[in-house]
């Protein structure tokens, strides 16, 4: 039987997929994070509170270099404010029965992939439908860290390093499909790696470290972008 | 010890807010199209910025990774799937590293 599609069970149901690409993407999370000398606890501790896998990525970089909680702030700032984007368009959607407390907790769980989720249904959101979404990408995220943080472990290098891939394999899902159709977006990309290379191969810039470096390269692009190639109004995610 | 739960906190908390403040208190819509395009652009930014060059320094040698580079930038320009990406490039990955245990 097929569920009311405001249901709990319904959100369930379409958040199964965003789950499993979660749960190989958080165990080379883990990998990343205990070949960086994090604690296992600590490094579920991130996923269970985060739930966000490049601001995760780059946090525990920050970590094991002991960059400042400043450098921290600033970059988590910068590298998740997406997400300020995402709950803006989302907030336009939401049904009567969202209430505060139900944004609050809700707004916890937006991600790229819920968000993509969430927008694509062609009915306003109801609390029961986005908690039922959220559990299994919040599971498989945990379990996926924990496991991976674990085996980091017991894997042989080799086995590791390549399952380590797979994080960039997220970033690379969402960038690469919309620069199909989009020349403009490949361009702020290739400003956004240019600068990124140029930050880390010439030597006067080894002062700047990972964390500014991701920050300066990602503002010089979309200020470029923003620019050279305004985007048309409404929702620029809705394409 | 202490230092792992302050920048935990600070990840936390920093990535909560940008996610709870416009859900619940902005009602309008952002009108400035500079902003709105600046914002547009940066996942792609930054995603690209974070993956690139760091992905070729996560393998000792650099061949595995531009393989599975490569696997990666290729499935997701065919499929939509997050989990087939992610399988493409370790697999690219892993046979990357074994062709140099040949060498």
């Amino acid at each position: 039987m097929k569920p009311k599609s405001n249901s709990f069970k319904s959100g369930f149901i379409d958040g199964i997929p965003i789950g499993l690409g979660y749960l190989s993407v958080s165990f080379s999370f883990g990998i990343q994070a205990h070949a960086m000398g994090i604690p296992i606890l600590w490094t579920l501790l991130i996923s269970m509170t985060n739930l966000t896998s490049a601001g995760q990525a780059s946090g525990i970089g920050i970590i094991a270099a002991g960059g400042s909680f400043i450098e921290m702030a600033l970059t988590q700032l910068i590298i998740n404010s997406r997400y300020f984007l995402m709950s803006l368009s989302l907030s336009q959607k939401l049904e009567g029965g969202f209430t505060l407390p139900h944004r609050l907790a809700a707004s916890f769980g937006i991600t790229d992939e819920v968000f993509a989720l969430a927008s694509s249904k062609n009915h306003k959101l109801a609390p029961k439908y986005m908690y039922g979404l959220l559990c299994a990408p919040y599971i498989g995220w945990s379990l996926g860290t924990f496991l991976g943080a674990a085996a980091g472990n017991l894997l042989p290098d080799m086995i590791s390093d390549a399952l380590g891939i797979a994080l960039y394999g997220m970033f690379i899902e969402i960038v690469v499909p919309p620069m199909k159709k989009n020349l403009r977006l490949l361009a702020v990309v290739s400003l956004a790696i240019a600068v990124s290379c140029a930050l880390y191969y010439i030597p006067i810039f080894d002062f700047i470290s990972s964390g500014f470096s991701i920050i300066i390269s990602t503002v010089i692009a979309s200020l470029f972008g923003a620019l050279l190639f305004p985007v048309q109004t409404e929702d620029p995610d809705d394409e | 010890m202490n230092n792992y739960l302050i920048y935990i906190l600070v990840m936390a908390g920093v990535t909560y807010l940008i996610r709870m403040l416009p859900l619940t208190l902005v009602k309008g819509k952002i009108k400035s199209q500079f902003i709105q395009s600046f914002i547009y652009y940066i996942p792609y930014a930054v995603l690209s910025a974070m993956t690139i060059p760091a992905i070729f320094y996560s393998t000792p040698e650099l061949l595995p990774s531009v393989l599975g580079l490569t696997a990666a930038v290729v499935t997701a320009f065919f499929t939509r799937s997050l989990l087939g990406v992610a399988m493409c490039a370790c697999a690219a990955t892993l046979i990357g590293e074994l062709i140099m245990l040949l060498f």
